[in-house]
């Protein structure tokens, strides 16, 4: 499968302390695609997904060799604007976690953070990306209660609108279905499938189910290692690797 | 089977006891105060100062004291206050890893609460014997500074601690700087804690005799100058209780209920100030 990337690793290692996370990972993800990094707990692919952000930073004993280009650039260079970097991609944890302010502060947060301080503009900001996360209706009239006070899964969806409220090209994914009910799941899900025509999208998933549902790349990890990676058909039909077929199959999990 | 609920039923009940403890150090404080110092209550103690001297006056009040403990509780509190935040904040959103230099503050900091407030009230003199500085408001507010400096931030850095790293990620993520996130994010979820850690703070402050005699001296007028002696009430209490007379030893009681008044009505208000500017923390 040939493509044009958005992001390219080159020999990244990651190191916790003594601890090797990610082992010589090189892989291009393809632009305006959604990329799956599937994998048993513990592979590495959270820490990959995080790599592309620069927030493995801030972790203790954190050593990272190796580099990572987005759009051409190398963002471990010493040089490099980190927040630049960082409004370039939206995030999804796990959990969501609203900011401690109002609906409408949460997503105005970023915009705000980037100079726009037009009330006009902010207005459309917070309207448009509520919309578009498919929150809107919900939260329409109450915009200004507290993040807190909405269900997670609501909250999720507000996190969405959030990152995409600074107009990333990127949105980061780290499982961020696993605490939501299968309804909440179901919605964001069609959001991703909405958002890839403009967004390069990367999830990291411990659901295979999932990953074959939305995936058109996919990256199989295993014990800091990237084991296998290609389409989502080549991957989910054919795999070449024994240790793929097996997590695939169903044998280890 | 019968024991491990006679166990469970033991472990209650001990537990309850404990609580109980602390509740009733309180009451019987509250009412040995009351009753010793409520006959001697009157319009003028908290309107007027001292007449006839503050050691053996029996008229006037300790209006002197009350002002200045709140001048120099309230000043110190901050004073501290614009030191103790950037510590924090330093330490849990800028360093944030567990580095020798977060281990050496907290350390540094553990120290430093234990030390008796006596030892601040030396050095704070020492300091000002050096700096020039007779006992006055300034000096008090100095040596206060360091004795309530630890207190709150070590109590701040411990609610600050516990603020889940997704939190900061996520405004990272969107393109903050640090000190937007400070400001913006991890202030605003901390709130309640560091209003505790300033109220403790306070608290300890206000009620602290031993740092203040002799860098903040005493006297009968209210505080005007930075550079005058200014009275505290928890030395007022002190001065009071060593009289031969005992209707002067009664205004002392009378003087301790004010000072627990004060702490009283503080910590209320500020509860209340903060509950609307909390209805955003994240739970």
């Amino acid at each position: 499968m040939s493509f044009k990337p958005h992001i390219r690793v080159e020999n990244l290692n990651v190191y916790y302390g003594k601890e090797q996370a990610l082992k010589n990972i090189t892989v291009n993800i393809p632009d305006r695609k959604i990329t799956a990094i599937i994998g048993p707990s513990g592979c590495g692919k959270s820490t990959l997904l995080k790599s592309f952000n620069r927030l493995l930073d801030p972790v203790d004993h954190v050593r990272i060799s190796g580099r990572v280009f987005v759009d051409q650039e190398d963002i471990y260079d010493s040089k490099v604007d980190v927040t630049r970097i960082r409004k370039k991609m939206g995030l999804l944890s796990q959990r969501p976690y609203p900011l401690p302010m109002s609906i409408y502060d949460n997503v105005a947060y970023g915009p705000r953070l980037h100079g726009i301080r037009n009330k006009k503009t902010l207005n459309e900001i917070v309207e448009r990306n509520l919309k578009i996360s498919s929150i809107w209706n919900e939260v329409k009239d109450r915009l200004n209660t507290p993040a807190s006070r909405l269900s997670i899964g609501q909250q999720q969806r507000l996190c969405l609108a959030r990152g995409l409220a600074v107009e990333p090209e990127i949105i980061l994914g780290d499982e961020p279905t696993s605490a939501l009910d299968p309804k909440s799941s179901q919605r964001i899900e069609q959001r991703f499938i909405e958002l890839k025509s403009e967004y390069t999208i990367v999830l990291v998933t411990h659901i295979l189910r999932q990953a074959k549902r939305l995936a058109d790349y996919v990256l199989f990890m295993y014990l800091g290692e990237l084991v296998e990676h290609g389409s989502a058909e080549e991957i989910f039909s054919n795999p070449k690797q024994e240790m793929t077929k097996e997590y695939i199959g169903g044998t280890f999990s | 089977m019968d024991l491990r609920k006679t166990e469970e039923k033991i472990f209650k009940g001990i537990m309850i006891c404990s609580t109980c403890c602390i509740l009733a150090i309180l009451l019987i404080i509250l009412i040995t105060i009351l009753v010793k110092g409520l006959p001697a209550m009157r319009w003028s103690m908290i309107t007027q100062v001292p007449k006839g001297g503050f050691y053996l006056g029996r008229e006037g009040g300790i209006l002197n004291a009350i002002l200045g403990s709140l001048v120099l509780a309230g000043g110190a509190t901050l004073m501290t206050c614009m030191i103790s935040l950037p510590i924090v904040l330093y330490l849990n959103v800028y360093v944030r890893k567990r580095t020798w230099i977060t281990q050496i503050t907290r350390f540094s900091l553990d120290v430093l609460w234990g030390i008796p407030s006596i030892v601040y009230g030396a050095f704070g003199f020492t300091l000002m014997l050096y700096l020039g500085l007779r006992a006055s408001l300034l000096g008090g507010l100095i040596a206060m500074c360091f004795l309530i400096l630890p207190i709150m931030s070590r109590a701040m850095d411990e609610v600050v601690k516990m603020m889940p790293a997704e939190l900061l990620e996520a405004s990272y993520a969107l393109g903050a700087t640090q000190f937007e996130t400070a400001l913006k994010v991890v202030a605003r979820q901390a709130l309640p804690g560091i209003l505790t850690a300033v109220l403790i703070a306070f608290g300890r402050g206000i009620g602290d005799a031993a740092s203040v005699i002799f860098t903040a001296g005493f006297t009968d007028h209210i505080p005007t100058s930075l550079f005058r002696p200014v009275a505290t009430l928890p030395l007022a209490i002190f001065f009071q209780l060593g009289t031969p007379f005992p209707e002067v030893q009664e205004r002392a009681y009378a003087s301790a209920l004010i000072l627990t008044a004060i702490i009283f009505i503080v910590c209320i208000v500020s509860r209340l100030l903060t509950r609307r500017f909390t209805r955003n923390v994240i739970r």
